[in-house]
Protein backbone atom coordinates (compact mmCIF):
# COMPACT_ATOMS: atom_id res chain seq x y z
CA UNK A 1 0.00 0.00 0.00
CA UNK A 2 3.02 2.25 0.21
CA UNK A 3 3.30 2.77 -3.53
CA UNK A 4 0.46 5.21 -4.01
CA UNK A 5 -1.42 7.17 -1.41
CA UNK A 6 -5.05 8.21 -2.11
CA UNK A 7 -5.30 9.57 -5.65
CA UNK A 8 -6.73 13.08 -5.70
CA UNK A 9 -8.89 12.34 -8.75
CA UNK A 10 -11.22 10.00 -6.91
CA UNK A 11 -14.45 11.67 -5.85
CA UNK A 12 -15.08 11.47 -2.11
CA UNK A 13 -17.10 8.46 -1.02
CA UNK A 14 -16.39 6.54 -4.19
CA UNK A 15 -15.31 3.00 -3.34
CA UNK A 16 -14.63 1.86 -6.89
CA UNK A 17 -13.77 4.13 -9.77
CA UNK A 18 -13.30 2.49 -13.15
CA UNK A 19 -12.26 4.93 -15.88
CA UNK A 20 -12.16 4.05 -19.57
CA UNK A 21 -10.80 0.55 -19.01
CA UNK A 22 -9.81 -1.48 -22.03
CA UNK A 23 -8.75 -5.12 -21.87
CA UNK A 24 -7.65 -7.36 -24.72
CA UNK A 25 -6.74 -11.00 -24.82
CA UNK A 26 -4.53 -11.07 -27.89
CA UNK A 27 -6.55 -9.62 -30.75
CA UNK A 28 -9.80 -10.07 -28.86
CA UNK A 29 -10.85 -6.86 -27.13
CA UNK A 30 -13.10 -7.91 -24.26
CA UNK A 31 -13.52 -4.58 -22.48
CA UNK A 32 -13.90 -1.54 -24.72
CA UNK A 33 -13.81 1.53 -22.58
CA UNK A 34 -15.69 0.72 -19.37
CA UNK A 35 -16.34 3.54 -16.92
CA UNK A 36 -18.16 2.89 -13.69
CA UNK A 37 -18.30 4.60 -10.35
CA UNK A 38 -19.50 2.78 -7.25
CA UNK A 39 -20.13 4.64 -4.01
CA UNK A 40 -19.40 3.06 -0.65
CA UNK A 41 -22.21 0.70 0.48
CA UNK A 42 -23.65 0.65 -3.00
CA UNK A 43 -24.70 -2.60 -4.71
CA UNK A 44 -24.23 -2.76 -8.47
CA UNK A 45 -25.50 -5.62 -10.60
CA UNK A 46 -23.91 -6.34 -13.97
CA UNK A 47 -26.19 -8.04 -16.44
CA UNK A 48 -25.61 -9.05 -20.02
CA UNK A 49 -25.07 -12.08 -22.20
CA UNK A 50 -22.18 -14.49 -21.65
CA UNK A 51 -19.04 -13.01 -23.14
CA UNK A 52 -20.17 -9.43 -22.65
CA UNK A 53 -17.23 -8.79 -20.33
CA UNK A 54 -18.84 -9.00 -16.86
CA UNK A 55 -16.40 -11.56 -15.47
CA UNK A 56 -13.38 -9.94 -17.07
CA UNK A 57 -14.32 -6.60 -15.52
CA UNK A 58 -14.52 -8.17 -12.06
CA UNK A 59 -11.21 -9.99 -12.54
CA UNK A 60 -9.58 -6.73 -13.63
CA UNK A 61 -10.87 -4.91 -10.55
CA UNK A 62 -9.37 -7.66 -8.39
CA UNK A 63 -6.10 -7.36 -10.38
CA UNK A 64 -6.32 -10.99 -11.45
CA UNK A 65 -6.05 -9.67 -15.02
CA UNK A 66 -3.89 -6.68 -15.98
CA UNK A 67 -5.80 -4.07 -17.94
CA UNK A 68 -4.63 -2.84 -21.35
CA UNK A 69 -5.42 0.81 -20.70
CA UNK A 70 -7.51 3.01 -18.44
CA UNK A 71 -7.49 3.38 -14.68
CA UNK A 72 -9.03 1.65 -11.67
CA UNK A 73 -9.17 3.32 -8.25
CA UNK A 74 -10.21 1.34 -5.21
CA UNK A 75 -10.98 3.17 -1.97
CA UNK A 76 -9.22 6.23 -3.32
CA UNK A 77 -6.07 4.43 -4.42
CA UNK A 78 -5.08 4.04 -8.04
CA UNK A 79 -4.35 0.32 -8.30
CA UNK A 80 -3.36 0.31 -11.95
CA UNK A 81 -0.14 2.31 -11.59
CA UNK A 82 3.06 0.24 -11.67
CA UNK A 83 4.46 -0.88 -8.33
CA UNK A 84 1.13 -1.39 -6.59
CA UNK A 85 1.18 -4.26 -4.08
CA UNK A 86 -1.47 -6.44 -5.69
CA UNK A 87 -1.64 -8.72 -2.65
CA UNK A 88 -2.46 -5.78 -0.39
CA UNK A 89 -5.16 -4.61 -2.80
CA UNK A 90 -6.71 -8.07 -3.01
CA UNK A 91 -6.90 -8.30 0.77
CA UNK A 92 -9.43 -5.48 0.65
CA UNK A 93 -11.38 -6.77 -2.32
CA UNK A 94 -13.00 -10.18 -1.99
CA UNK A 95 -14.03 -12.08 -5.10
CA UNK A 96 -16.22 -15.17 -5.33
CA UNK A 97 -16.28 -17.28 -8.46
CA UNK A 98 -18.94 -19.18 -10.33
CA UNK A 99 -17.20 -22.52 -9.69
CA UNK A 100 -16.58 -21.86 -5.93
CA UNK A 101 -12.89 -22.85 -6.23
CA UNK A 102 -12.62 -24.06 -2.67
CA UNK A 103 -9.33 -25.75 -1.81
CA UNK A 104 -10.28 -29.44 -2.04
CA UNK A 105 -7.48 -30.70 0.22
CA UNK A 106 -8.48 -28.53 3.18
CA UNK A 107 -11.38 -28.65 5.59
CA UNK A 108 -13.96 -25.88 5.50
CA UNK A 109 -12.37 -24.26 8.53
CA UNK A 110 -8.91 -24.33 6.99
CA UNK A 111 -10.24 -22.96 3.71
CA UNK A 112 -11.55 -19.99 5.64
CA UNK A 113 -8.57 -19.45 7.96
CA UNK A 114 -5.75 -19.92 5.45
CA UNK A 115 -5.69 -16.38 4.07
CA UNK A 116 -6.17 -14.56 7.41
CA UNK A 117 -3.42 -16.70 8.94
CA UNK A 118 -0.92 -16.45 6.08
CA UNK A 119 -1.69 -13.08 4.47
CA UNK A 120 -2.75 -11.11 7.56
CA UNK A 121 -0.54 -13.12 9.95
CA UNK A 122 -3.47 -13.47 12.31
CA UNK A 123 -2.78 -15.87 15.22
CA UNK A 124 -4.31 -19.29 14.58
CA UNK A 125 -6.77 -19.21 17.47
CA UNK A 126 -8.02 -15.77 16.53
CA UNK A 127 -8.43 -16.75 12.87
CA UNK A 128 -10.34 -19.88 13.87
CA UNK A 129 -12.62 -17.99 16.22
CA UNK A 130 -13.41 -15.44 13.53
CA UNK A 131 -13.99 -18.18 10.97
CA UNK A 132 -16.26 -20.15 13.31
CA UNK A 133 -18.29 -17.01 13.94
CA UNK A 134 -18.69 -16.33 10.21
CA UNK A 135 -19.57 -19.96 9.48
CA UNK A 136 -22.20 -19.91 12.22
CA UNK A 137 -23.65 -16.67 10.86
CA UNK A 138 -24.20 -18.33 7.48
CA UNK A 139 -25.54 -21.62 8.83
CA UNK A 140 -22.38 -23.61 8.23
CA UNK A 141 -21.25 -24.17 11.83
CA UNK A 142 -21.65 -27.95 11.60
CA UNK A 143 -19.63 -28.13 8.36
CA UNK A 144 -16.38 -26.70 9.69
CA UNK A 145 -14.53 -30.02 9.68
CA UNK A 146 -15.93 -31.33 6.39
CA UNK A 147 -13.99 -31.40 3.13
CA UNK A 148 -15.51 -29.45 0.23
CA UNK A 149 -16.42 -32.55 -1.77
CA UNK A 150 -18.81 -33.58 1.02
CA UNK A 151 -20.85 -30.37 0.65
CA UNK A 152 -23.65 -29.44 -1.72
CA UNK A 153 -22.99 -26.78 -4.33
CA UNK A 154 -24.91 -24.21 -2.34
CA UNK A 155 -22.95 -24.99 0.80
CA UNK A 156 -19.68 -24.83 -1.10
CA UNK A 157 -20.56 -21.46 -2.52
CA UNK A 158 -21.53 -20.15 0.91
CA UNK A 159 -18.18 -21.36 2.23
CA UNK A 160 -16.48 -19.55 -0.66
CA UNK A 161 -18.28 -16.35 0.34
CA UNK A 162 -17.30 -16.85 3.99
CA UNK A 163 -13.71 -17.47 2.89
CA UNK A 164 -13.65 -14.13 1.11
CA UNK A 165 -15.36 -12.37 4.04
CA UNK A 166 -12.79 -13.73 6.49
CA UNK A 167 -10.32 -11.23 5.03
CA UNK A 168 -12.72 -8.46 6.14
CA UNK A 169 -12.78 -6.90 2.68
CA UNK A 170 -14.18 -3.43 2.02
CA UNK A 171 -15.53 -4.55 -1.33
CA UNK A 172 -16.98 -7.82 -2.59
CA UNK A 173 -17.07 -8.90 -6.23
CA UNK A 174 -19.44 -11.76 -7.03
CA UNK A 175 -18.98 -13.43 -10.39
CA UNK A 176 -22.14 -15.33 -11.35
CA UNK A 177 -22.04 -17.11 -8.01
CA UNK A 178 -25.31 -18.95 -8.58
CA UNK A 179 -24.82 -19.97 -12.22
CA UNK A 180 -23.31 -23.38 -11.42
CA UNK A 181 -25.96 -24.26 -8.81
CA UNK A 182 -28.99 -26.46 -9.07
CA UNK A 183 -32.10 -24.25 -9.02
CA UNK A 184 -33.18 -25.35 -5.53
CA UNK A 185 -29.81 -24.28 -4.11
CA UNK A 186 -29.81 -20.77 -5.57
CA UNK A 187 -31.98 -19.22 -2.86
CA UNK A 188 -29.66 -20.05 0.04
CA UNK A 189 -26.78 -18.28 -1.69
CA UNK A 190 -28.87 -15.30 -2.68
CA UNK A 191 -29.99 -14.97 0.97
CA UNK A 192 -26.36 -14.70 2.00
CA UNK A 193 -25.78 -11.93 -0.53
CA UNK A 194 -28.91 -10.11 0.68
CA UNK A 195 -27.55 -10.23 4.19
CA UNK A 196 -24.26 -8.76 3.01
CA UNK A 197 -26.08 -5.97 1.21
CA UNK A 198 -28.19 -5.13 4.23
CA UNK A 199 -24.96 -5.01 6.24
CA UNK A 200 -23.73 -2.23 3.95
CA UNK A 201 -21.14 -4.18 1.93
CA UNK A 202 -20.05 -2.47 -1.27
CA UNK A 203 -20.61 -5.03 -4.01
CA UNK A 204 -20.46 -5.55 -7.73
CA UNK A 205 -22.47 -8.61 -8.69
CA UNK A 206 -22.38 -10.19 -12.12
CA UNK A 207 -25.57 -12.21 -12.39
CA UNK A 208 -28.12 -13.86 -14.61
CA UNK A 209 -30.75 -13.73 -11.86
CA UNK A 210 -32.77 -10.75 -13.06
CA UNK A 211 -35.37 -10.91 -10.30
CA UNK A 212 -32.60 -10.88 -7.72
CA UNK A 213 -30.84 -7.98 -9.44
CA UNK A 214 -34.08 -5.99 -9.40
CA UNK A 215 -34.50 -6.67 -5.66
CA UNK A 216 -31.05 -6.01 -4.42
CA UNK A 217 -29.25 -3.59 -6.73
CA UNK A 218 -29.00 0.15 -6.27
CA UNK A 219 -28.01 0.33 -9.90
CA UNK A 220 -28.01 -2.17 -12.72
CA UNK A 221 -25.51 -2.00 -15.58
CA UNK A 222 -26.25 -3.71 -18.86
CA UNK A 223 -23.09 -4.77 -20.69
CA UNK A 224 -22.78 -5.73 -24.31
CA UNK A 225 -19.58 -6.37 -26.24
CA UNK A 226 -17.38 -4.91 -23.56
CA UNK A 227 -19.17 -1.62 -23.03
CA UNK A 228 -21.77 -0.46 -20.53
CA UNK A 229 -24.82 0.24 -22.66
CA UNK A 230 -27.07 1.40 -19.86
CA UNK A 231 -26.54 2.19 -16.18
CA UNK A 232 -29.70 2.93 -14.21
CA UNK A 233 -31.62 2.07 -11.04
CA UNK A 234 -33.33 -1.32 -11.48
CA UNK A 235 -36.86 0.11 -11.51
CA UNK A 236 -35.89 2.23 -14.45
CA UNK A 237 -33.71 -0.22 -16.35
CA UNK A 238 -36.10 -3.15 -16.11
CA UNK A 239 -39.33 -1.25 -16.79
CA UNK A 240 -38.26 1.57 -19.03
CA UNK A 241 -34.92 0.80 -20.72
CA UNK A 242 -33.60 3.66 -22.82
CA UNK A 243 -31.46 1.73 -25.25
CA UNK A 244 -32.67 -0.62 -27.97
CA UNK A 245 -30.01 -3.18 -27.14
CA UNK A 246 -31.12 -3.29 -23.51
CA UNK A 247 -34.69 -3.75 -24.62
CA UNK A 248 -33.73 -6.56 -26.97
CA UNK A 249 -31.76 -8.33 -24.22
CA UNK A 250 -34.58 -7.99 -21.70
CA UNK A 251 -37.10 -9.24 -24.22
CA UNK A 252 -35.07 -12.41 -24.71
CA UNK A 253 -34.83 -12.84 -20.94
CA UNK A 254 -38.61 -12.45 -20.57
CA UNK A 255 -39.19 -14.91 -23.40
CA UNK A 256 -36.92 -17.38 -21.62
CA UNK A 257 -39.08 -16.97 -18.54
CA UNK A 258 -36.25 -15.59 -16.42
CA UNK A 259 -37.91 -12.29 -15.46
CA UNK B 1 -6.99 -35.45 -12.21
CA UNK B 2 -8.63 -36.42 -8.98
CA UNK B 3 -8.82 -32.98 -7.54
CA UNK B 4 -9.97 -30.40 -9.99
CA UNK B 5 -12.96 -28.15 -10.13
CA UNK B 6 -15.70 -29.49 -7.89
CA UNK B 7 -18.28 -29.00 -10.61
CA UNK B 8 -16.20 -30.17 -13.52
CA UNK B 9 -15.41 -33.80 -12.91
CA UNK B 10 -18.76 -34.94 -11.58
CA UNK B 11 -20.29 -35.94 -14.88
CA UNK B 12 -17.14 -37.78 -15.97
CA UNK B 13 -17.00 -39.68 -12.74
CA UNK B 14 -20.68 -40.47 -12.92
CA UNK B 15 -20.12 -41.92 -16.37
CA UNK B 16 -17.26 -43.96 -15.01
CA UNK B 17 -19.41 -45.40 -12.26
CA UNK B 18 -22.12 -46.26 -14.70
CA UNK B 19 -19.57 -47.86 -16.98
CA UNK B 20 -18.27 -50.01 -14.18
CA UNK B 21 -21.60 -51.00 -12.71
CA UNK B 22 -22.94 -51.75 -16.16
CA UNK B 23 -19.81 -53.68 -17.04
CA UNK B 24 -19.63 -55.88 -13.97
CA UNK B 25 -22.91 -57.79 -14.33
CA UNK B 26 -22.25 -58.23 -18.04
CA UNK B 27 -18.96 -59.92 -17.27
CA UNK B 28 -20.68 -62.00 -14.59
CA UNK B 29 -23.32 -63.21 -17.02
CA UNK B 30 -20.67 -64.01 -19.55
CA UNK B 31 -18.63 -66.07 -17.12
CA UNK B 32 -21.55 -67.88 -15.53
CA UNK B 33 -23.73 -68.03 -18.60
CA UNK B 34 -26.87 -68.73 -16.57
CA UNK B 35 -28.43 -65.61 -15.18
CA UNK B 36 -28.30 -63.61 -11.99
CA UNK B 37 -28.58 -66.48 -9.51
CA UNK B 38 -25.06 -67.60 -10.26
CA UNK B 39 -23.79 -64.07 -9.78
CA UNK B 40 -23.75 -64.49 -6.01
CA UNK B 41 -21.42 -67.47 -6.33
CA UNK B 42 -19.35 -65.67 -8.97
CA UNK B 43 -16.80 -64.43 -6.44
CA UNK B 44 -15.87 -67.88 -5.14
CA UNK B 45 -16.03 -69.43 -8.58
CA UNK B 46 -13.81 -66.73 -10.02
CA UNK B 47 -11.27 -67.27 -7.25
CA UNK B 48 -11.23 -71.00 -7.85
CA UNK B 49 -10.81 -70.56 -11.60
CA UNK B 50 -8.00 -68.04 -11.26
CA UNK B 51 -6.19 -70.17 -8.68
CA UNK B 52 -6.44 -73.25 -10.86
CA UNK B 53 -5.24 -71.45 -13.99
CA UNK B 54 -2.33 -69.93 -12.08
CA UNK B 55 -1.28 -73.35 -10.80
CA UNK B 56 -1.52 -74.87 -14.28
CA UNK B 57 0.63 -72.13 -15.81
CA UNK B 58 3.19 -72.45 -13.02
CA UNK B 59 3.28 -76.23 -13.36
CA UNK B 60 3.88 -75.95 -17.11
CA UNK B 61 6.73 -73.50 -16.62
CA UNK B 62 8.35 -75.67 -13.93
CA UNK B 63 7.95 -78.74 -16.13
CA UNK B 64 9.65 -76.99 -19.07
CA UNK B 65 12.46 -75.89 -16.75
CA UNK B 66 12.94 -79.38 -15.30
CA UNK B 67 12.71 -81.10 -18.68
CA UNK B 68 15.29 -78.81 -20.34
CA UNK B 69 18.53 -80.63 -21.26
CA UNK B 70 20.68 -78.32 -19.12
CA UNK B 71 18.23 -78.21 -16.22
CA UNK B 72 20.35 -79.85 -13.56
CA UNK B 73 23.34 -77.68 -14.47
CA UNK B 74 21.28 -74.49 -14.21
CA UNK B 75 19.76 -75.65 -10.96
CA UNK B 76 23.21 -76.25 -9.56
CA UNK B 77 24.68 -72.97 -10.85
CA UNK B 78 21.81 -70.65 -9.91
CA UNK B 79 19.69 -72.38 -7.29
CA UNK B 80 22.08 -74.34 -5.11
CA UNK B 81 20.78 -73.96 -1.53
CA UNK B 82 24.24 -74.31 -0.01
CA UNK B 83 25.77 -71.63 -2.22
CA UNK B 84 22.74 -69.41 -1.73
CA UNK B 85 23.23 -69.56 2.02
CA UNK B 86 27.01 -69.13 1.78
CA UNK B 87 26.69 -66.03 -0.39
CA UNK B 88 23.95 -64.65 1.84
CA UNK B 89 26.07 -64.78 5.02
CA UNK B 90 29.43 -64.26 3.29
CA UNK B 91 32.92 -65.23 4.42
CA UNK B 92 35.62 -62.55 4.06
CA UNK B 93 38.28 -65.13 4.88
CA UNK B 94 37.42 -66.97 1.65
CA UNK B 95 37.39 -63.76 -0.34
CA UNK B 96 33.71 -62.97 -0.73
CA UNK B 97 31.25 -60.62 0.99
CA UNK B 98 27.80 -61.21 2.45
CA UNK B 99 25.09 -60.31 -0.07
CA UNK B 100 22.65 -59.94 2.83
CA UNK B 101 24.87 -57.33 4.39
CA UNK B 102 25.65 -55.62 1.10
CA UNK B 103 21.96 -54.95 0.43
CA UNK B 104 22.05 -52.46 3.31
CA UNK B 105 24.29 -50.29 1.18
CA UNK B 106 21.64 -50.37 -1.56
CA UNK B 107 19.01 -49.38 0.97
CA UNK B 108 21.13 -46.54 2.35
CA UNK B 109 21.96 -45.27 -1.14
CA UNK B 110 18.32 -45.52 -2.11
CA UNK B 111 17.11 -43.56 0.91
CA UNK B 112 19.74 -40.84 0.52
CA UNK B 113 19.14 -40.51 -3.22
CA UNK B 114 15.37 -40.44 -2.74
CA UNK B 115 15.47 -37.44 -0.41
CA UNK B 116 17.93 -35.57 -2.63
CA UNK B 117 15.90 -36.36 -5.76
CA UNK B 118 12.66 -35.12 -4.21
CA UNK B 119 14.33 -31.80 -3.41
CA UNK B 120 16.39 -31.28 -6.57
CA UNK B 121 13.56 -32.38 -8.88
CA UNK B 122 11.15 -29.95 -7.21
CA UNK B 123 13.59 -27.08 -7.64
CA UNK B 124 14.05 -27.95 -11.32
CA UNK B 125 10.31 -28.28 -11.88
CA UNK B 126 9.61 -24.92 -10.22
CA UNK B 127 12.31 -23.24 -12.32
CA UNK B 128 10.83 -24.72 -15.48
CA UNK B 129 7.33 -23.62 -14.47
CA UNK B 130 8.45 -20.08 -13.59
CA UNK B 131 7.39 -17.23 -15.83
CA UNK B 132 9.52 -14.25 -14.77
CA UNK B 133 11.73 -12.88 -17.54
CA UNK B 134 14.69 -12.60 -15.14
CA UNK B 135 14.67 -16.37 -14.68
CA UNK B 136 14.96 -17.07 -18.40
CA UNK B 137 18.61 -18.23 -18.27
CA UNK B 138 17.78 -20.57 -15.39
CA UNK B 139 14.85 -21.99 -17.36
CA UNK B 140 17.13 -22.72 -20.30
CA UNK B 141 19.66 -24.37 -17.99
CA UNK B 142 16.96 -26.47 -16.37
CA UNK B 143 15.71 -27.56 -19.76
CA UNK B 144 19.21 -28.53 -20.91
CA UNK B 145 19.72 -30.39 -17.65
CA UNK B 146 16.55 -32.43 -18.06
CA UNK B 147 17.25 -33.18 -21.72
CA UNK B 148 20.82 -34.21 -20.94
CA UNK B 149 20.22 -36.50 -17.99
CA UNK B 150 17.16 -38.11 -19.48
CA UNK B 151 19.13 -38.83 -22.63
CA UNK B 152 22.36 -40.21 -21.18
CA UNK B 153 22.25 -43.80 -19.84
CA UNK B 154 22.47 -43.91 -16.06
CA UNK B 155 25.39 -46.35 -16.27
CA UNK B 156 27.49 -43.76 -18.11
CA UNK B 157 26.60 -41.12 -15.53
CA UNK B 158 27.71 -43.51 -12.77
CA UNK B 159 31.04 -44.06 -14.53
CA UNK B 160 31.54 -40.38 -15.25
CA UNK B 161 30.89 -39.27 -11.67
CA UNK B 162 32.49 -42.27 -9.99
CA UNK B 163 35.75 -42.21 -11.93
CA UNK B 164 35.78 -38.62 -13.21
CA UNK B 165 35.31 -36.69 -9.98
CA UNK B 166 38.08 -38.54 -8.02
CA UNK B 167 40.42 -37.97 -10.97
CA UNK B 168 39.99 -34.22 -10.55
CA UNK B 169 41.93 -34.57 -7.28
CA UNK B 170 40.05 -31.75 -5.57
CA UNK B 171 40.58 -31.67 -1.84
CA UNK B 172 37.14 -32.63 -0.46
CA UNK B 173 34.99 -33.60 -3.42
CA UNK B 174 37.47 -36.06 -4.88
CA UNK B 175 37.94 -38.11 -1.73
CA UNK B 176 34.46 -39.50 -1.16
CA UNK B 177 33.44 -43.15 -1.19
CA UNK B 178 32.03 -44.82 -4.29
CA UNK B 179 28.67 -45.00 -2.60
CA UNK B 180 28.60 -41.19 -2.35
CA UNK B 181 29.45 -40.79 -6.04
CA UNK B 182 26.81 -43.39 -6.80
CA UNK B 183 24.19 -41.44 -4.89
CA UNK B 184 25.20 -38.26 -6.73
CA UNK B 185 24.91 -40.01 -10.10
CA UNK B 186 21.51 -41.51 -9.22
CA UNK B 187 20.30 -38.14 -7.98
CA UNK B 188 21.43 -36.30 -11.11
CA UNK B 189 19.82 -38.80 -13.44
CA UNK B 190 16.57 -39.44 -11.57
CA UNK B 191 15.96 -35.77 -10.76
CA UNK B 192 15.55 -35.15 -14.48
CA UNK B 193 12.74 -37.71 -14.66
CA UNK B 194 11.11 -36.80 -11.38
CA UNK B 195 11.13 -33.08 -12.22
CA UNK B 196 8.92 -33.93 -15.19
CA UNK B 197 6.60 -35.86 -12.89
CA UNK B 198 6.39 -32.84 -10.60
CA UNK B 199 5.69 -30.63 -13.59
CA UNK B 200 2.82 -32.84 -14.67
CA UNK B 201 1.48 -32.63 -11.12
CA UNK B 202 1.74 -28.84 -11.02
CA UNK B 203 -0.03 -28.62 -14.37
CA UNK B 204 -2.79 -30.93 -13.14
CA UNK B 205 -3.91 -28.36 -10.56
CA UNK B 206 -6.55 -26.21 -12.17
CA UNK B 207 -5.69 -22.58 -12.86
CA UNK B 208 -8.82 -21.53 -10.96
CA UNK B 209 -7.13 -22.74 -7.75
CA UNK B 210 -4.31 -20.28 -8.36
CA UNK B 211 -6.83 -17.52 -9.01
CA UNK B 212 -8.75 -18.37 -5.84
CA UNK B 213 -5.59 -18.33 -3.72
CA UNK B 214 -4.21 -15.13 -5.20
CA UNK B 215 -7.59 -13.38 -4.99
CA UNK B 216 -7.47 -13.83 -1.22
CA UNK B 217 -4.28 -11.80 -1.09
CA UNK B 218 -1.93 -14.75 -0.72
CA UNK B 219 1.48 -14.19 -2.28
CA UNK B 220 2.68 -16.35 -5.15
CA UNK B 221 4.93 -18.44 -2.89
CA UNK B 222 2.29 -18.87 -0.17
CA UNK B 223 -0.26 -19.96 -2.77
CA UNK B 224 2.25 -22.42 -4.18
CA UNK B 225 3.15 -23.87 -0.80
CA UNK B 226 -0.29 -24.23 0.76
CA UNK B 227 -2.65 -24.55 -2.20
CA UNK B 228 -0.90 -25.73 -5.35
CA UNK B 229 1.91 -28.05 -4.20
CA UNK B 230 -0.17 -30.18 -1.80
CA UNK B 231 -2.67 -30.88 -4.56
CA UNK B 232 0.07 -31.47 -7.14
CA UNK B 233 1.97 -33.91 -4.93
CA UNK B 234 -1.19 -35.82 -4.09
CA UNK B 235 -1.83 -36.31 -7.79
CA UNK B 236 1.64 -37.63 -8.54
CA UNK B 237 2.27 -40.01 -5.64
CA UNK B 238 1.70 -43.16 -7.76
CA UNK B 239 4.07 -42.15 -10.59
CA UNK B 240 6.61 -40.94 -8.01
CA UNK B 241 6.55 -44.29 -6.22
CA UNK B 242 6.90 -45.99 -9.57
CA UNK B 243 10.12 -44.09 -10.20
CA UNK B 244 11.35 -45.00 -6.73
CA UNK B 245 10.76 -48.70 -7.33
CA UNK B 246 12.98 -48.30 -10.34
CA UNK B 247 15.52 -46.35 -8.28
CA UNK B 248 15.77 -49.17 -5.74
CA UNK B 249 16.96 -51.55 -8.44
CA UNK B 250 19.24 -49.05 -10.11
CA UNK B 251 21.31 -48.70 -6.95
CA UNK B 252 22.86 -51.95 -8.23
CA UNK B 253 24.58 -49.97 -11.00
CA UNK B 254 26.81 -48.32 -8.41
CA UNK B 255 28.47 -51.73 -8.09
CA UNK B 256 30.39 -51.07 -11.33
CA UNK B 257 32.48 -48.55 -9.38
CA UNK B 258 33.53 -51.26 -6.94
CA UNK B 259 31.17 -50.34 -4.11
CA UNK B 260 30.18 -53.55 -2.33
CA UNK B 261 26.45 -53.43 -2.82
CA UNK B 262 24.28 -56.54 -3.19
CA UNK B 263 24.82 -57.10 -6.91
CA UNK B 264 28.57 -56.54 -6.69
CA UNK B 265 28.86 -58.83 -3.65
CA UNK B 266 26.95 -61.49 -5.57
CA UNK B 267 29.25 -61.19 -8.58
CA UNK B 268 32.35 -61.41 -6.39
CA UNK B 269 30.94 -64.61 -4.88
CA UNK B 270 30.24 -65.95 -8.36
CA UNK B 271 33.72 -65.29 -9.68
CA UNK B 272 35.36 -66.63 -6.50
CA UNK B 273 33.36 -69.83 -6.03
CA UNK B 274 32.20 -70.27 -9.66
CA UNK B 275 28.60 -70.59 -8.61
CA UNK B 276 26.00 -67.94 -9.41
CA UNK B 277 23.37 -68.80 -6.83
CA UNK B 278 24.55 -65.59 -5.19
CA UNK B 279 22.90 -63.63 -8.03
CA UNK B 280 19.61 -65.37 -7.24
CA UNK B 281 20.02 -64.29 -3.62
CA UNK B 282 20.59 -60.70 -4.73
CA UNK B 283 17.53 -60.89 -6.99
CA UNK B 284 15.38 -62.21 -4.14
CA UNK B 285 16.58 -59.44 -1.83
CA UNK B 286 15.76 -56.77 -4.42
CA UNK B 287 12.31 -58.30 -4.86
CA UNK B 288 11.74 -58.21 -1.10
CA UNK B 289 12.52 -54.50 -1.24
CA UNK B 290 10.49 -53.55 -4.29
CA UNK B 291 7.36 -55.68 -3.98
CA UNK B 292 6.00 -54.01 -0.83
CA UNK B 293 6.49 -50.60 -2.44
CA UNK B 294 4.74 -51.81 -5.58
CA UNK B 295 1.76 -53.11 -3.58
CA UNK B 296 1.66 -49.88 -1.59
CA UNK B 297 1.55 -47.92 -4.86
CA UNK B 298 -1.30 -50.09 -6.11
CA UNK B 299 -3.28 -49.54 -2.93
CA UNK B 300 -2.82 -45.78 -3.19
CA UNK B 301 -4.06 -45.83 -6.78
CA UNK B 302 -7.06 -47.93 -5.69
CA UNK B 303 -7.84 -45.60 -2.83
CA UNK B 304 -7.67 -42.61 -5.13
CA UNK B 305 -10.02 -44.27 -7.61
CA UNK B 306 -12.50 -45.24 -4.89
CA UNK B 307 -12.45 -41.72 -3.52
CA UNK B 308 -13.26 -40.31 -6.93
CA UNK B 309 -16.11 -42.75 -7.43
CA UNK B 310 -17.44 -41.95 -3.96
CA UNK B 311 -17.25 -38.26 -4.83
CA UNK B 312 -19.42 -38.92 -7.87
CA UNK B 313 -22.13 -40.58 -5.80
CA UNK B 314 -22.56 -37.86 -3.18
Amino acid sequence: MSAAEPAPAAPPGSAIEVADVHKSFGANEVLRGISLSVAAHEVICLIGASGSGKSTLLRCINLLEPISSGRICLLGQDVTVPGVDANAVRRQVGIVFQSYNLFPHMTVLRNVTLAPAKALRMPKAQAEDAAAELLARFGLADKRDEYPDRLSGGQQQRVAIVRALAMQPQIMLLDEVTSALDPELVAEVLDVIRELASGGMTMIIATHEMGFARDIADRVCFLEEGTIIEDAPPAELFTDPKDDRTRRFLRRIVEAGRL
Amino acid sequence: MSISEPGGTRSEDALLTEGISAGAPAAGFGAAGRGPKLLTGGGRRATAVSTASTLVVLAILVAIFLAAPGSSQVRHTFFDPHDMWQSFVGDPAKGYYSVGEAIWLNIRMFLAAEVLILILALVIALIRQSTGPALFPLRVLAMIYVDFFRGVPLLLVVYAIGFGVPALRLSFVSSQSYAVYGVIALTLSYSAYVSEVYRAGLNSVHQSQVAAARSLGLSKSTALRYVILPQAVRNIIPPLLNDFISLQKDTALVGVLGAIEANQAAQIYGSTVFNYSSLTVAAILFLILTIPLARFTDSLIDRDRRRRLAGAVT
